[in-house]
């Protein structure tokens, strides 16, 4: 079943990515590869691909997931004024060093969410996770080398959202 | 209308890509050029693939520059993470003026 929910989603985004945008013709070769691409695709990788499928159709959680991406952009945006502004100033104010942070989330892609977040918002880059919910974050601006502290400056904002959408 | 904002898109989206690229060369070590390379090229290129689909309307043009602006969002970071770990792994030494290293503690055990 899951081979075939993936072999669906790899043949939908390769028909996307082929749609013919000149003349409109649809290829027969290219639809071919594709399939067999997809097959190839769904057979080897369905074991690393995320085993929550309950989070894809709960509305609860997609309604958290559309709330969660406006305030992730806002971050994004502000996270990238803040690296610019670091990166044209003659001094360079940055501090840089490796803090230790903690998350309470459980799930694999809950923990990927929050890792890819980390490192796409303020100053912040993930570097390695441990098994037991610790991550290693690179900070560009050192404010508190403290677990518990660097976890309010850097994951509390998100793992809010993330405990909704993904546990 | 949708064109003009395009257009601003895409300008916001050069700009983010420039101002990423001068902080690669500007930053003094591997970890603190990767935050200037993820965060400002992600955002520079979505941005403008966005920009590219609202001028092109809707069709194949603008599916495809929205599907490549997800893939960037999800493999950017995840690219980032592989190369800070392999990075610090083969034994790159952050900056002579780094406050502070928790992760070699980690490594040591």
């Amino acid at each position: 079943m899951r081979r075939l929910i993936y072999f669906v989603l790899a043949f939908l985004i390769w028909i996307l990515l082929t749609w013919p945008s000149v003349d409109g013709k649809i290829d027969v070769q290219v639809v071919v590869a594709g399939l067999i691409a997809s097959v190839i695709v769904s057979v080897l990788f369905h074991e690393i691909l995320p085993k929550e499928h309950h989070i894809f159709i709960s509305p609860v959680r997609i309604f958290w997931f559309l709330v969660y991406v406006p305030v992730f952009f806002y971050y994004v945006i502000k996270a990238n004024l803040d690296v610019v502004y670091r990166a044209l100033h003659p001094k360079m104010p940055i501090k840089p060093g490796i803090v230790k942070i903690k998350t309470n989330l459980k799930t694999a892609s809950g923990i990927t969410a929050l890792a890819n977040s980390i490192t796409l918002t303020p100053g912040t880059l993930t570097v390695d996770l441990t098994d037991d919910g610790f991550l290693y974050v690179h900070w560009i601006n050192v404010k508190s080398d403290d677990i518990e502290e660097a976890t309010q400056f850097i994951g509390q904002r998100f793992e809010w959202f993330l405990k909704r959408i993904f546990e | 209308m949708t064109d003009i904002i395009g257009y601003i898109m895409m300008v916001i989206g050069v700009m983010f890509d420039i101002f990423g690229c001068i902080g690669l060369v500007r930053f003094p070590d591997v970890y603190n050029r990767l935050q200037a390379a993820t965060k400002c090229v992600t955002l520079g290129t979505v941005v403008l693939l966005v920009g590219v689909a609202l001028i092109c309307g809707w069709g194949p043009m603008s599916a495809k520059a929205i599907i490549c602006a997800g893939f960037i969002l999800i493999t950017s970071p995840t690219a980032a993470h592989a190369i800070a770990k392999g990075a610090y792994a083969s034994g790159v030494e952050l900056w002579e003026k780094s406050v502070v290293d928790k992760y070699a503690e980690e490594i040591e055990k």
